[in-house]
């Protein structure tokens, strides 16, 4: 009697944020999904009509989606590789006993806690400027010319201040997962006669699996919308160089008032997202159950 | 038991760990010392490390140009109200998920964490018209309920990943002795619920402050929180850099220090529980 009567509670309980999700989800998605088949600019209202998927054809065939679909990859996978690499470095380091140990911590984690837009501007004016910047200073000061980050290296510049952002993500991930590693099992493998680069290969990489996988998958859906970053370093530029396909999508909508091509955009994103999205949740999917 | 290290080695290690932390930190120390120099010190070349002259008149001048602390005021207004908004929702759902799983509890968590991995660009525009025809552009209240949907799934996840480590048994002595359902919430699953409600609302409150593709896109001058205030000076005239330093100091201090208080939690909320 009590179970049916919590479980009634329950349901009660659970509703209003399903419905406040499930609005969320299908009202706007349902819109955009139409507004997509829609020849439709808000400069010029009132001229709406049906155009089937001439959105997507236009938008698949520009050669800004492919720029922008190219430089979404490269951004996702040079962050990944910096942040997978670094961090495992890092978490090995941390791991030891140090001396000021939470101090450390600290200093390494700080990155994560700083706004998008202060960390960009901040790379963009202080360290990367051509004339003022720190690293022109380092450039000179070894005799080197100076070179224009933003201007020639637009890409991989907004690759080093996300990567530099979400290291600390990386390291504190995989920081928890070392810390579960059995040590008497590596103990174990040194008293055979385990060197320290097989004990790694052998005994923490196999055991760090998992972490280096949540820390993929959850970097990639942050990855794939990186949008503060672009907007106030390079607005994309110079040309199509650093757009990627969030930061295409606002342009296309937001700039153009291309309503129709920006919601064709937007349907696309979510499907490269979703094919992300696949992988991560069976990985969660399975943890809930142990 | 931890292995034995040898003095030297711990000293190396030291040094190096060290070495390595100041240097990602590196960008936050310089932006705050940058913060009290004058403009013309800022661009010093060599640049000047410690041997300037502090003065604290960029952040009194942030402040009187632009008005400083009505963005701050905006910032707490949209990452306080979100997550409080937010954890009224989220805490029935997670206890009852908790405590009273049904046969789809795990499909229905499942699926609330797929709408995180909605693209938000995927809803831009929609979200940009209702809240135009809604008169909610640039206005808190929309960025509250915008910020509120966001982060609801990585609530009642983090909220049902605590609730769950609290003993069933308890309950049951509770339900033996004649409490109620309310009492039992009220005295039994309360108290033991707050540390994680707290580490909950301190981890969201982070994210929301930090929200940058919404508050961005939904904001122009009124409602504007640090996010959005710090990116106009992306364009800026003459020297800047000092101010830009104390604008960045100001608008990263808060966070920074609520950060390093909730570094455990941090792992637990971002990885949906997959890392404890």
């Amino acid at each position: 009697m009590a179970t049916t009567h919590s479980r009634t509670a329950a349901r009660f309980m659970i509703s209003p944020s399903v419905l406040l999700l499930l609005g969320w989800m299908i009202v706007p998605l349902s819109m955009t999904i139409w507004f997509s088949f829609q020849s439709y600019n808000l400069l010029s209202p009132g001229t709406e009509e049906w155009i089937g998927f001439l959105n997507y054809e236009f938008f698949l065939t520009d050669p800004a989606f492919f720029a922008a679909l190219s430089n979404t990859l490269l951004l996702v996978l040079g962050v990944l590789v910096i942040t997978i690499i670094g961090g495992t470095l890092l978490a090995l380091l941390l791991d030891q006993p140090v001396f000021g140990q939470g101090v450390v911590r600290i200093l390494v984690i700080a990155p994560f806690f700083v706004m998008p837009t202060v960390s960009a501007l901040v790379w963009k004016n202080m360290f990367m400027n051509p004339v003022n910047g720190l690293f022109a200073h380092a450039a000179k000061a070894m005799g080197l010319e100076p070179f224009d980050f933003l201007a020639h290296a637009p890409l991989f510049s907004v690759t080093l201040i996300v990567a530099w952002q979400w290291l600390p993500f990386a390291t504190l991930i995989l920081l928890t997962a070392l810390q579960s590693l059995d040590q008497d099992q590596l103990e174990a493998a040194e008293m055979d006669g385990a060197g320290p680069f097989s004990r790694f290969i052998y005994i923490v990489v196999p055991h760090l699996s998992r972490a280096i996988t949540v820390v993929i998958l959850i970097q990639t859906i942050f990855l794939l919308s990186i949008f503060a970053e672009i907007l106030v370093t390079t607005n994309g530029g110079p040309g199509y160089a650093s757009t990627n396909i969030t930061y295409l999508v606002y342009a296309q909508s937001l700039l153009q008032f291309d309503v129709g091509g920006g919601s064709a955009g937007g349907i696309i994103a979510v499907i490269l997202a979703n094919i992300v999205a696949f992988f991560l949740m069976r990985m969660i999917g399975k943890n809930l159950e142990a | 038991m931890a292995r034995s290290v040898t003095p030297r080695r711990k000293m190396v290690v030291t040094v190096l760990a060290w070495a390595v932390g100041l240097l990602i930190f590196f960008p936050i120390l310089w932006t705050i010392l940058t913060s009290f120099k004058t403009e013309a010190d800022a661009i010093a070349s060599p640049p000047l490390f410690l041997g300037f002259d502090w003065t604290l008149e960029n952040y009194a001048e942030v402040q009187e140009r632009s008005d400083y602390f009505r963005h701050f005021w905006n910032s707490v207004v949209i990452s306080v109200g979100s997550t409080l908004l937010g954890l009224l929702i989220a805490i029935p759902s997670a206890w009852a998920m908790a405590f009273v799983p049904g046969r789809r509890t795990k499909d229905v968590l499942m699926w609330m964490l797929s709408t995180k991995m909605l693209p938000p660009v995927g809803v831009l525009i929609p979200i940009y018209l209702i809240f135009r025809d809604a008169g909610l552009l640039d206005t808190r209240t929309g960025l509250v309920i915008v910020l509120t949907l966001i982060n609801l799934p990585i609530i009642i996840w983090m909220l049902f990943t605590y609730f769950k480590e609290i003993p069933g048994e308890i309950l049951e002595a509770a339900r033996m002795d004649g409490a109620t359902l309310w009492a039992e919430i009220l005295h039994v699953l309360t108290p033991m619920a707050v540390p994680g409600i707290a580490s909950t609302l301190l981890l969201n409150i982070i994210l929301s402050w930090n929200e940058a593709f919404w508050t961005l896109n939904l904001t122009a001058a009124k409602a504007a929180p640090l996010t959005a205030f710090i990116a106009s000076y992306s364009s800026p005239e003459g020297l800047f850099y000092a101010k830009l330093s104390a604008a960045s100091t100001m608008a990263i201090a808060p966070i920074l220090i609520m950060g390093w208080f909730s570094q455990k939690q941090l792992v637990r909320g971002l990885t949906f529980g997959a890392v404890k």
